[in-house]
């Protein structure tokens, strides 16, 4: 699945490419360039999309409940960051527990 | 019916059915597995027919079914030629073992049912028995309730905010009826929701 962007992904990953003035936060960026995204839908129950998120993902409830409210309001959130590969296998466990995701380039 | 628990001594999650609920959950279940192998994915029918003997992978294009496309949706923005590329691919890859998921999870709700005593053919008046889960198999009911309930809201096309709408329906209208039955497993999802985090 998707040659080319985990191609991308290793080289990005590689100490070699990494600039030198760069902060761990900007090479962590570099590295995990795609992310999960969950949309809102009129179904599923607020209570069931936190119990996903804590189950699959292992996120405190906090931060479970902190993402759930922010698909519930602003109709979308980012719900992990990651090659393209890994967010392959994310949003496919988000199909599986029938919630709505997409993967996209993460914003630079 | 009084929703799901977790029973404090033996930690197993627990829910007393009297059969006709119990029944029409097997059914709706039913349903959803028969979904799930109903449309078939031939990717290209126009493939030569040794091709097509060898083809193993997965379709490659939407299901038609409005149920099956919000069950399988696009895992890419395919607007474009690149994002409807890596969609198609997504699903080659994808949906052949989601379906497999989704239907066997459907399965373990029709055999816990019959396991606790849902006989195949119900004819007692006044059947009531208790559903016993273990965490694993609550987490197949809650996927299975999910996709239940999603199918039903497709087919009724419910939308957010929209009460009113089923409110105002008469109580013998099948749309009203059919959105009871949506609700009540939204009810029983949330009560599972709840003792299986507790």
């Amino acid at each position: 699945m998707g040659n080319c962007a985990t191609m991308g992904a290793v080289s990005a990953a590689s100490p070699v490419e990494v600039e030198p003035t760069q902060t761990p936060d900007e090479i962590t960026h570099v590295a995990k360039p795609w992310v999960t995204i969950v949309w809102d839908d009129p179904v599923n129950l607020m209570s069931y999309v936190t119990y996903v998120f804590t189950k699959y993902f292992g996120y405190e409830k906090a931060k479970a409940e902190r993402l759930m409210m922010q698909v519930h309001k602003e109709g979308r959130s980012a719900v992990s960051r990651g090659n393209r590969e890994e967010m392959e296998r994310d949003v496919q466990a988000m199909h599986s527990y029938g919630l709505w995701a997409t993967l996209e380039k993460a914003e630079q | 019916m009084s929703g799901f628990v977790r029973d404090r001594r033996t930690r197993r999650i627990v829910a007393t059915f009297i059969g006709v609920e119990a029944d029409l959950l097997r059914s709706l279940a039913s349903q959803v597995v028969e979904l799930l192998h109903h449309e078939h994915a031939v990717p290209d029918t126009s493939m030569d027919p040794l091709e097509a003997l060898l083809e193993f992978s997965g379709p490659t294009t939407a299901p038609e079914d409005p149920v099956l496309q919000r069950l399988f949706p696009a895992a890419y923005d395919d607007s474009d030629e690149a994002g409807a590329e890596a969609a198609s691919d997504y699903r080659r890859f994808t949906e052949g073992t989601l379906r497999e998921g989704k239907a066997a999870n459907a399965g373990a709700v029709i055999d816990a049912l019959e396991e606790a005593g849902l006989p195949t053919e119900l004819s007692e008046d006044g059947l009531v028995f208790d559903v016993e889960l273990d965490d694993a198999t609550a987490d197949q009911w809650l996927r299975a309730f999910t996709d239940i309930r999603l199918a039903l809201a497709v087919r009724l096309g419910v939308e957010a905010d929209d009460e009113g709408r089923w409110a105002d329906l008469p109580d013998d209208d099948p749309e009203a009826q059919a959105y009871e039955l949506y609700q009540w497993l939204g009810y029983l999802q949330e009560t599972l929701v709840i003792a299986v985090t507790r």
